[in-house]
């Protein structure tokens, strides 16, 4: 992969002086790059473990993981997209504590045909926003992503929430980039089958299948 | 082009890569088939939604008690 820690104008990017700085003994050019990504990094975290309480002790221990393996950090890929791998393995090593003897992987691909071919056809509210309160819409929102397979979950917050590149959320997933286009589109497609008879026209409440 | 065809370059075109051509028979398709049409746009709506809406959000207090347990263990380090 090229690299893409400089734009096309051969500017640095500010988080290879900050990871420079803290290779050093900088220790609070390391906490910039903690402030800078840990609500992030706990998104992450909570999109996997589904527990709150976990997302925390990732967001602790990605961030010590990635101090401590700093010199290894070789700026081939963005910060971000290295401090997320870091952040992936140590959600999934928490997840299989919680599952003992569970296999919890985010790279098997799950075959599914559940809402891949889009069948709710009918249009959405001109505003589905408007329908429900800030935390309806939340508890919505959750239940939705939580009913997708883990791989499916990450691969959307990457690609669409956190707006990395499909080559960057390969990267971070350890990853082939037909396997994150094939799930993002999956996703994409489930979510928003499932989020159709919540938001479709005439009626919130229309829609229960 | 099939409603099967559409979809499979639904990504690229909400991601904008498309080429002028593709664009021009998927727009083609869009005019004659109002169930893509749909599709599409639900598809956009469901992006925008997730991406404006923080579903776990880190509160402050928990954000600030983290950051002094890393930067502690770090200044250890």
């Amino acid at each position: 992969m090229s690299t893409i820690q400089t734009s096309g104008t051969g500017e640095v990017h500010p988080d290879v002086l900050l990871v420079e700085r803290a290779k050093q003994g900088d220790v609070q050019a390391f906490e910039k790059l903690v402030r800078q990504y840990d609500r992030q990094v706990f998104r992450i975290a909570n999109h996997i473990t589904q527990n709150r309480e976990d997302a925390e002790d990732v967001v602790q221990d990605a961030f010590l993981k990635a101090y401590e393996k700093l010199e290894q950090f070789q700026g081939n890929s963005k910060f971000y997209t290295w401090l997320v791998r870091i952040a992936v393995n140590e959600s999934l090593m928490r997840l299989r504590k919680r599952r003992t003897g569970k296999m919890v992987s985010i790279d098997e691909d799950v075959e599914t045909e559940d809402g891949s071919v889009p069948r709710d056809l009918a249009d959405w509210s001109p505003d589905p926003e408007a329908l429900y309160g800030q935390s309806e819409m939340a508890e919505i929102l959750k239940k939705t992503i939580q009913g997708l397979p883990p791989g499916f979950r990450v691969v959307f917050v990457l690609r669409d929430v956190d707006g990395l590149s499909t080559e960057e959320t390969a990267d971070a997933l350890g990853l082939s980039i037909p396997a994150v286009k094939s799930r993002l589109l999956r996703a994409r497609l489930q979510l928003r089958e499932r989020l159709a008879k919540y938001f479709r026209k005439n009626g919130k409440n229309g829609g229960g299948k | 082009m099939t409603c099967t065809e559409f979809l499979a370059q639904l990504d690229e075109l909400i991601d904008d890569e498309v080429t002028v051509a593709l664009r021009a028979d998927l727009e083609q398709h869009l005019r004659e088939c109002e169930h893509c049409e749909i599709t599409l746009n639900t598809t956009r709506k469901t992006i925008e939604i997730y991406r404006s809406h923080e579903i776990y959000e880190l509160p402050e207090s928990v954000r600030v008690r983290l950051e002094k347990a890393i930067m502690a263990k770090c200044r250890k380090c």
